[in-house]
């Protein structure tokens, strides 16, 4: 089963065709890994799917909805959620208050002015399940400017996570993390999409990665899709030899 | 036609003394990015500066004299703004934009208060300029040669910086600084001194617009905050930072305003009001600006 | 679940309130103990701090610099004045509805097309519009007065008037304690609204809109509510400015009283929530003080704000805060 399709997608800047006629597809409950060097157009797949971006032509189809013209807040809605690849987070706000944002604005509570907001003891255990969940909570209070890179680019991901999307997009979640600490993120981040039975997308470089943790890779160049298959099929695949291995460090 | 024509010159009359201050404003906000609320009152400053040079120290004195001492307003308020920026405003190029508008905002009071001490709290005038210069007839009517002058300096004082910043390489250099000043200062350009020099310009040309208004009307302390506002609205429907726009806004605001007075006299600044609010939401950029 | 004990009943409203009684006690017996002069010196004060409370949801919690909050001060003031000149109406709690109604119609108009915009462009909107009533009081004398303005007698206060007793004794006791009492309502529901889900959703707009947008927030719905807010807030501050005042011009609605506005808060501190309240009542005793020892006083003001912002950015209690925890970090 399809979660997400899309139909011709394009997107130019200018003379630079960032995202051209891309037909994409994510299933249900999979894990699947977005590679491509830089510049293939990946950021820029994701900036339309998530209403970032408005494309120039192509549909976009969400559990057999066509989501194209839909706002931001109505994909996330339908349920589907993003990280970002340059961490954007609510700065000044604590970890907890970034988590738990994200779950007050998910069950429509942000509409409330006249309750506070700690007297909800039932968002706030569950921001602390989901910061424990990413092993986060030893800094629950401490605010998000004052977090390592690490710890930034995981509170990103558990943000998005917190508005329990059906289809969640990482956008480079291990990127500027060292390689010790790439394996633990993606342990964390691949255990909770397949416990909770639901599809994530994973823009990645490290090809170690992405064979070790993806149930299908989606290799992109110059802006449209070079090949689709599993590890096994993608490591073999020449075309991702030629344009992508050659060119990463893998 | 001859009563059109009278209108005209009126509209031009205002649009040259907005656009000077405008532009200055426009200039300074293009390269700084920073909206000076106290502009207002070195237009005010150099309208003090001419008055008092006119009217007291040569008073009495015959008129090319006093075309001659008329620019001392100019002079007055770029000496000012040339002490004014490194001592007061550079500190603020790093942080937030709410502090830039109010440490402005405090210059702004400062200054109100700095030539009320010095020139007292009653306004002062130097209208001989304006007396000696005669007037020619338009359609039957006088009308006073002094404001064709004002119209001139307008029109050689845009000719004039529209060569400078497009002919010079004083103006290549302030372009780019404009468009960006890391790239600017990777390229070796001196980017403290560029700042105060587009300062120091624009603060002549706010001081320019005081100088050339006060032989027709007297320097008042109100007249900085007033003309603040409405060079707002000229670099708001011109675009902010850019010349070009503050002359075209000047225009405008010009012809709206002479029209205003004529035809719609109570809610002639609601609709200037209005008019920037307008273009400011169908382009955000102004009628000229670059997107940002 | 001891994580989340720490977390959240750290800051639980009642050691809030340890600091809150004391000052709330010392404001209910100021009229017993002060000068008239005085009580009504702090009355100004308490109003200009509701003004700047309001003006801050905007500044501090949603990060849009407004330089036109002086319109709905005006609108809050004039709709009193227009109410009496008009309608003959007498009663302070019509007035209050009567401004409610009106700058919350005003901010709702002025916060549709401002919303759409952040940073300068938003600051240089607001001010345009707010020129826009100035420029209407201003030339619409027959109306307005012009320049001479509204007077305005002593209101009724929950159906009493101040009767026989002396205009200044009424608005030093009686009026002073009406005002109070809107005060802490004010400060009250404000500080519900900031310590609100939507109140975190406005923070989470101003450090990162983008984000918000992404975690399924509105960002511009939410701005324009808080411009609402805002408006409102500040709307109540004008109406009871002016029973106090006693008139009310065409000063008050331009662009240079809302600069006023920001400079208390800034002032006061616009990171924290006691920062525009504190730094309202501040500047009403710095403006009072200049105004009644020199000619000079806005040389003093611009002053003070420069050296200010050079030097406290955070404001009073920002630096208040950060001393208090410095040195508590110490022992
Ligand atoms: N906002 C933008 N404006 C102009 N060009 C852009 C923009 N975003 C991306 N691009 C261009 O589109 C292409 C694809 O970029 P991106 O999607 O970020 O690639 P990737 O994420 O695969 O590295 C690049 O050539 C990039 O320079
Ligand atoms: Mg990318």
């Amino acid at each position: 089963m399809s979660l997400l399709v899309t139909r011709g997608l394009v997107k130019h800047f200018g003379d630079t065709h960032a995202v051209d006629r891309v037909d994409f597809t994510v299933r249900e409950r999979e894990v699947l890994a977005l590679i491509g060097s830089n510049g293939a157009g990946k950021t820029t797949l994701v900036n339309l799917i998530s209403g970032l971006l408005r494309p120039d032509g192509g549909r976009i189809v969400f559990q057999d909805r066509d989501v194209t013209h839909l706002s931001v807040h109505g994909r996330i809605e339908a349920g589907i959620a993003r990280s970002f690849q340059l961490v954007n987070l609510f700065d000044r706000l604590s970890m907890l208050d970034n988590v738990a944002l994200a779950i007050f604005s998910r069950q429509g509570k942000t509409r409330k002015l006249m309750a506070l907001a700690d007297a909800d003891r039932a968002v706030w255990e569950e921001a602390i399940e989901i910061l424990r969940l990413f092993g986060l909570e030893a800094k629950a209070r401490v605010p998000a400017a004052g977090l390592s890179q690490g710890e930034r680019k995981l509170l990103d991901v558990a943000v998005a996570y917190a508005l329990r999307p059906k289809l969640l997009f990482l956008d480079e979640p291990t990127s500027g993390v060292s390689t010790r600490e790439k394996a633990p993120i993606m342990d964390t981040i691949t255990s909770v999409v397949r416990r909770e039975g639901i599809s994530a997308a994973i823009i990645e470089h490290d090809m170690d990665v992405v064979f070790n943790y993806s149930d299908r890779i989606v290799a992109m160049h110059q802006g449209a899709i070079l090949a689709d298959g599993t590890p096994a099929e993608i490591r073999v695949n020449e075309a991702v030899a030629i344009n992508l291995l050659g060119t990463t460090h893998a | 036609m001859d009563f059109f024509f009278i209108h005209l010159l009126n509209a031009l009359l205002s649009a040259a003394t907005l656009f000077l201050i405008a532009g200055g404003l426009s200039l300074i906000y293009g390269v700084m990015r920073i909206v000076n609320l106290a502009h207002g009152n070195l237009y005010a400053f150099g309208a003090y500066v001419t008055a008092w040079t006119l009217g007291r120290a040569l008073a009495g004195a015959p008129t090319p004299l006093l075309y001659l001492a008329l620019p001392a307003g100019a002079v007055g308020a770029a000496l000012l703004g040339a002490v004014l920026e490194p001592t007061l405003l550079r500190p603020f190029y790093k942080r937030a934009e709410e502090y830039q508008l109010l440490v402005t905002f405090g210059l702004l009071m400062i200054l109100g208060d700095v030539m009320h001490f010095v020139w007292g709290p009653y306004p002062l005038s130097a209208s001989a300029l304006w007396e000696n210069s005669g007037s020619v007839s338009i359609a039957g009517n006088p009308y006073p040669n002094y404001n064709l002058v004002v119209i001139a300096i307008g029109g050689i004082a845009a000719a004039f910086l529209w060569f400078f910043v497009y002919k010079t390489r004083f103006g290549v250099v302030l372009r780019a600084t404009s468009q960006n000043m890391r790239m600017a200062s990777a390229l070796g350009v001196d980017v403290n001194r560029m700042y105060v020099q587009a300062f120091t310009l624009g603060c002549f040309m706010a001081g320019l617009g005081g100088a050339i208004i006060v032989p027709s009307q007297s320097a008042v302390l109100d007249m900085g905050v007033d003309a603040l506002v409405l060079s707002f609205i000229v670099v708001v429907i011109g675009g902010l930072g850019s010349l070009e726009g503050a002359l075209v806004g000047a225009l405008i605001v010009g012809v709206v305003r002479e029209a205003g007075i004529a035809w719609f006299p109570e809610i002639e600044l609601a609709v200037l009001y209005l008019m920037a609010a307008a273009v400011l939401l169908v382009r955000p950029a102004g009628l000229f600006g670059r997107a940002t | 679940m001891s994580t989340l004990a720490v977390a959240v009943e750290s800051r639980s409203p009642v050691r809030r309130l340890v600091w809150a009684m004391p000052v709330a006690a010392a404001l209910l017996v100021y009229p017993w103990v002060a000068s008239q002069y005085q009580a009504m010196l702090l009355a100004y004060g308490l109003v200009m701090a509701i003004a700047a409370l309001g003006f801050n949801l905007l500044l501090g919690y949603t990060g849009l610099l407004s330089f036109g909050h002086s319109a709905f001060f005006g609108v809050g003031a004039y709709t009193v004045a227009l109410m009496v000149k008009y309608l003959n109406v007498g009663s302070m709690e019509l007035f209050l509805v009567g401004a409610v109604v009106g700058s919350a119609v005003v901010a709702g108009i002025f916060g549709f097309v401002c919303v759409r915009y952040t940073r300068i462009f938003f600051g240089i909107l607001t001010l345009a519009l707010s020129q826009v009533l100035w420029s209407l009081a201003f030339k619409f004398f027959w109306v307005t007065g012009g320049t001479d303005g509204l007077r305005v007698p002593t209101p009724m206060l929950v159906g009493f008037s101040g009767g026989k007793t002396d205009k200044i004794e009424f608005l030093a006791h009686a009026y002073y304690y009406y005002v109070l009492v809107i005060f802490f309502a004010c400060v009250a529901s404000m500080w519900v609204i900031v310590s609100s889900p939507f109140g975190k959703a406005l923070q989470a707009i101003r450090d990162n809109e983008t984000r918000a947008e992404f975690v399924g927030i509105q960002v511009r719905r939410y701005r324009w509510v808080a411009f609402l807010v805002s408006g409102v807030f500040t709307g109540v501050a004008g109406a009871l400015w002016v029973p106090l005042n006693g008139l009310i011009t065409p000063e008050n609605l331009h662009w240079t009283f809302s600069g006023k506005i920001v400079f208390m808060t800034v002032l006061g501190g616009f990171s924290a929530f006691a920062g525009p309240i504190i730094g309202a009542v501040l500047y009403n005793y710095l403006e009072a003080y200049a105004v009644g020892n020199t000619v000079y006083w806005q040389f003093v003001l611009g002053t003070v704000l420069v050296v200010l912002v050079l030097s406290l950015p955070t404001g009073v209690v920002g630096t208040a805060d950060r001393l208090i925890a410095r040195w508590g970090g110490r022992s």
